[in-house]
């Protein structure tokens, strides 16, 4: 057992690290407060290979591994949320469920732009009637020849104004039984006749995040689109969410670090009582129950990070992750605000916008509610993985890091 | 073409207060170092020369086995080889005399790139003391490159708040100013490249050179006394408090 980061993982640490100190944190209180999405960080982050870290150099990528994913997206969230969930959508969702599912076309097609940055990718699953009820989703797909006809409503679409590529489930069969053997994958570009998209606002947190609606009226999709097999969409759908889960789990682990530093900070130098609030010994509570949330929020990320290098279905230990860092990193925001006091809940520090971020991370990408069941019904034995056609490939550094 | 970026290792800004006066004179520092922000621009300045005049980027910097890391981070910017000569002892004059040495050694280079000062020593007196070492032409206050190829260098100056444009024949020594670029961020590929590639060491001695002895030596140095904050609070009515701390304010002239 090895619980050791690698010499290139701290140097991606410290890189990203870096890049969130010049790029995002000098103005994150601004967009944050103007809820505005800072669009010029895109090319940026794509200048210096973040979009595309963890695919392999042959498909545009930077050739790095899946525990070097975890660290970008514990790193970016150390700074806010919205950066973070710029990886979750269109590396993690997106990206890799071409990686995963995707004919070699397209890869060459879909992922190498967007592994390189040239193209912004997005995740189109939850619709206004359909969230965790994944298989209750309206949107149709109609064969018509070679191409497919597509309408539809998503909403709650991260980088919905942004995004170039849509990965997008429609039903190619809606009287299927069970519902979810009717879903299939497509990839929509927005220069497709009738993609529309919008922003929503308003949200309680991520307000530096672009989240909206997409809109499919009538889009005709060439079958070269489709990702998978008819019927296919939901596997695909649950095995991109494997990875976003992932990713959702480490930047949840970077804003309890950022929590527990703020509070740390704050406790050394607000005295009460003539000496350091630190000193107290419910605040010393507060500050060492962060401590062991940032220390077992770790070991279950990267553990399920290793499981991903070692080509391991990692679901349940993923699902665990997920469920866990973002519980914790709401809890410890919310400890961070009451050892500031009042100071917290103002926007003078930063600790309440980390308790308006954390929240939304209890939500998307699988409630809380929804991990829970799934974790009883592991133990239980009522649910198992079975091997899927394609599984997401295992990483083997000599093939992701040459050329061809 | 060869374009030789020279660097130095030195604390970073946020962490000068930090160092103490006994450190400063040992040169023995516990504060977070990085390349010297000036020479980040250098770094900048000789990769975009690279990207549009051709030729080969490279970086040295004279100092201890520590700057290899520095070095690492300006192969992860683009640079393609990095080169260490080591001495912790030389003054600028005595680095100037071993980057000197070490161009002599490579025998291709066409421009000496480095950054305008440091900002630990702050004399400014290095690209200055190397072309008078290598007996090249020195262009300083460098904000852009109009041309250059293998015979000759045009250039924009930045001089107060007018722009010289000059030219020097080749080779010759370029001190760049922030103008030239924003130091873009290291690559996720070249971290990996930096990360695994062998940065040679020289000596003085493989370069043929005694150190030479400094001549300047640091007899004092001091900080600024610490600033005296005064905390005073104004109690009574708001009105009262107000009035006091007028009346306050316009004792000290503030206002």
């Amino acid at each position: 057992m090895d619980f050791t980061f690698t010499a290139e993982h701290e140097q991606v640490r410290r890189a990203v690290r870096e890049f969130a100190a010049r790029e995002i944190l000098p103005y994150i209180k601004e967009n944050d407060r103007k809820q505005t999405f800072d669009r010029s960080l895109l090319p940026k982050m794509a200048a210096a290979g973040l979009l595309g870290i963890s695919v392999p150099v042959r498909y545009g990528g930077a050739g790095f591994d899946y525990i070097s994913l975890g660290i970008v997206a514990e790193e970016l969230e150390y700074a806010d949320t919205s950066a973070r969930v710029i990886i979750s959508v269109h590396n993690a969702l997106n990206s890799l469920g071409v990686f995963q599912w995707g004919t070699e076309e397209q890869k060459q097609m879909f992922l190498v732009p967007q592994a390189r940055g040239e193209k912004i990718a997005a995740f189109c699953l939850t619709e206004p009637g359909a969230g965790t009820d994944v298989a209750a989703l309206r949107s149709v797909a109609r064969r018509d020849g070679s191409d497919y006809i597509i309408s539809g409503e998503k909403t709650w679409i991260s980088l919905a104004d942004v995004a170039d590529h849509f990965l997008w489930f429609a039903k190619t069969d809606p009287h299927a039984d069970p519902p979810h053997k009717g879903i299939t994958a497509f990839m929509i570009t927005r220069d497709m006749k009738g993609v529309t998209t919008g922003t929503i606002h308003g949200k309680l947190g991520v307000r530096a995040g672009n989240t909206g609606w997409v809109h499919c009226d009538e889009v005709r999709v060439p079958a070269s689109h489709r990702i998978g097999f008819e019927g296919e969409g939901f596997k695909i759908a649950m095995s991109c969410l494997d990875n976003g889960r992932y990713t959702v789990a480490a930047g949840a682990l970077g804003l309890t670090r950022a929590a527990l530093d703020a509070s740390l900070a704050y406790a050394r130098s607000r005295k009460t009582f003539g000496v350091e609030i630190g000193q107290h010994q419910l605040v010393k509570r507060m500050i060492s129950l962060m401590v062991q949330r940032v220390e077992i929020g770790r070991l279950l990320v990267y553990r399920a990070g290793w499981m991903k290098n070692m080509g391991m279905r990692n679901t349940r230990e993923t699902a665990l992750a997920k469920w866990y860092c973002t519980d914790a990193s709401f809890e410890s925001a919310s400890d961070a605000i009451q050892i500031h006091g009042a100071y917290g809940y103002s926007d003078e520090y930063d600790v309440e916008r980390f308790l308006r971020n954390s929240k939304g991370a209890v939500i998307y990408e699988g409630t809380r509610e929804l991990q829970q069941l799934l974790q009883a019904d592991y133990a239980l034995g009522y649910r198992e993985d079975k091997p899927l056609r394609c599984e997401l490939p295992a990483y083997d550094p000599v093939y992701w890091q040459s050329e061809a | 073409m060869r374009y030789l970026i020279c660097i130095k290792q030195t604390p970073d800004t946020a962490e000068l207060p930090k160092v103490k006066p006994e450190e400063a004179a040992s040169g023995r520092l516990s504060v977070q170092l990085v390349v010297n922000p000036w020479d980040e621009h250098a770094l900048e300045g000789g990769i975009r020369m690279m990207e549009t005049y051709g030729g080969e980027a490279s970086a040295i910097t004279v100092g201890g086995e520590d700057a290899i890391e520095r070095l690492r981070s300006a192969l992860a910017m683009g640079c393609k080889d990095a080169t260490l000569v080591k001495d912790t002892t030389a003054d600028a004059w005595g680095v100037a005399t071993l980057l000197a040495a070490a161009v002599r050694k490579m025998g291709n280079v066409t421009y000496v790139i480095t950054g305008q000062m440091t900002v630990d020593g702050n004399s400014g007196t290095l690209p200055v003391a190397l072309g008078r070492a290598l007996g090249w032409p020195v262009l300083t206050g460098v904000a852009r490159v109009v041309s250059a190829d293998e015979k000759g260098i045009t250039v924009e100056r930045i001089v107060g708040q007018a722009r010289h444009t000059v030219t020097a024949p080749a080779p010759a020594v370029l001190a760049v100013v922030k103008e030239i670029g924003e130091p873009r961020y290291p690559t996720f590929i070249n971290i990996r490249k930096a990360a695994r590639a062998e940065i040679p060491v020289w000596t003085p001695a493989d370069l043929g050179v005694k150190v030479p002895v400094p001549v300047v030596h640091m007899s004092d140095f001091r900080k600024p006394p610490a600033r005296e904050a005064k905390v005073v609070l104004f109690n009574g009515t708001p009105d009262e408090a107000a009035q006091a701390l007028l009346d306050a304010l316009l004792a000290e002239k503030v206002l």
